[in-house]
């Protein structure tokens, strides 16, 4: 049990890690493009991104299923490749990130919408490109917000099961907290099922006061 | 170049924004111009359009040889590449930086070059800037402020630089304090400025050419002894 405990916590953590990187690059392009941008399909774009928030997560991993299965279309690119997603470990990623996407995004938005743009336009005349104003004054003043869409992000992924349970599976080795906790509880090992409860409650409180921590000193 | 650069200084634009239009069709060419006038007479939106933080209707932007805007043969060069140096208003100090960072931003080689020399060191020399330079921005007084502000516009080495109110937020005693320095700036670096003041007695002090803005146009236009008045309060 301790052994499961162990490599079951250390598993979802590492994934939702790798899942936080993966969203990052995009989510905090689309927070900038959002809070910075006019452009044509905003707020389809806006929309699409907060989905998973308000589709039922099994929803989104059975469609996550169909675009990266062998005759999906991303599946159908990714395997000549060699890289298969469905049922491997890169699928826990992919439901864990994509899961996550809204609520890092919300979070960068806000802090990007926060930073005043006069420090953006005085960073130009300065000769700052705009690739230079990003790094050297957008993104440190938003980083508050940035950060704590990380955070959210990160315990989204955590906690992520409905669209991981389709992706992934149910495969020992693969199991993350949730699929874990679901599969004890479902088997009748309810002590099991309560010490791994325990691990993703304590994960969780951590994150979400370290996120309220950043949003309240901002 | 000391004894002071003359730009002359085309400023030939139309702008709307919202009920507010600027009809301005100067062409100046003095060292110091202040732009004088009411508030809402258009003179942050002029220094604004010059930065190319504003894009005009139409018209011409140039200063010197180096044309900025020209909305006929579609010029705009990006505010970076205009080398005009803005002090706004409310200074815009980058909040996240120290006192070095932000008046190195735009120096030659950035903030990693450790002592800045040649003319970067006789503006932090000029400004007495030195001691402030591990300081954040935070902890400054208002006059130091205004001096990193400077300091900060001036290391870019600007053709041009433009100066939003520069004394409005200081009481009087920092203004007679703050005053020296932007007369040492113009006197010793030369750098030619367009300076917005509602003050009159500071527009006489600081500037050779005045122009009178009321509601987006220009309404008066010479040496300010003879638009302003020798005694024309302030």
């Amino acid at each position: 049990m301790t052994a499961e405990l162990v490599q079951v916590t250390a598993f979802t953590v590492l994934m939702a890690a790798v899942a936080t990187l993966v969203m990052l690059p995009p989510g905090v392009a689309v927070a900038w493009l959002l809070a910075r941008r006019e452009f044509p399909g905003r707020t389809i774009v806006e929309t699409v991104v907060s989905l998973p928030l308000v589709v039922p997560p099994v929803a989104t991993g059975l469609i996550l299923l169909k675009l990266f299965g062998r005759r999906g279309p991303l599946g159908a690119v990714l395997e000549p490749l060699g890289i298969d997603v469905v049922f491997t470990w890169r699928a826990v990623v992919v439901a864990m990130a994509v899961m996550g996407l809204p609520l890092l995004v919300r979070a960068a938005r806000a802090g990007f919408e926060q930073a005043d743009r006069r420090y953006e336009a005085i960073a130009a005349t300065l000769g700052a490109r705009p690739w230079r104003v990003f790094w050297t004054i957008s993104l440190p003043l938003a980083r508050r917000g940035v950060l704590a869409g990380t955070v959210l992000g990160f315990s989204r992924a955590i906690g992520e099961f409905g669209a991981t349970i389709m992706l992934a599976g149910a495969l020992p080795g693969a199991r993350t907290l949730s699929v874990a906790i679901y599969r004890n509880a479902e088997l009748g090992r309810d002590a099991a099922a309560m010490t791994l409860i325990a691990a993703a409650v304590t994960i969780g409180f951590g994150a979400v006061y370290l996120s309220n921590r950043l949003g309240a000193a901002s | 170049m000391s004894g002071g650069r003359e730009a002359a200084v085309v400023i030939d634009i139309r702008l709307r924004a919202g009920a507010f239009a600027l009809d301005l069709r100067e062409s100046i060419a003095a060292r110091t111009v202040a732009l004088f006038g009411p508030s809402g007479s258009g003179k942050t939106t002029t220094l604004d359009a010059v930065a190319g933080l504003r894009r005009p209707a139409g018209g011409v932007i140039r200063v010197g040889r180096h044309v900025l805007f020209d909305a006929r043969r579609g010029v705009d060069v990006a505010p970076y590449d205009r080398r005009v140096g803005y002090v706004p208003q409310d200074l815009a100090l980058f909040p996240h930086l120290d006192v070095r960072g932000n008046v190195l931003y735009g120096a030659r080689g950035g903030a990693r070059i450790p002592e800045p020399r040649g003319a970067g060191a006789a503006v932090l020399r000029l400004l007495e800037i030195d001691t402030l330079l591990p300081r954040a921005v935070a902890g400054l007084s208002g006059g130091e402020r205004q001096r990193v502000a400077l300091a900060r516009a001036l290391m870019t080495d600007p053709d041009l630089l433009l100066l939003d109110e520069p004394l409005a937020a200081l009481d009087v005693g920092l203004r007679d304090r703050i005053l020296p320095y932007l007369e040492r700036v113009r006197d010793e670096l030369g750098t030619p400025m367009i300076y917005v003041s509602h003050a009159a007695d500071e527009v006489r002090r600081v500037a050779d050419h005045v122009l009178v803005l009321e509601a987006g146009r220009a309404v008066r236009s010479g040496p300010p002894a003879d638009v302003l008045g020798p005694h024309a309060g302030g």
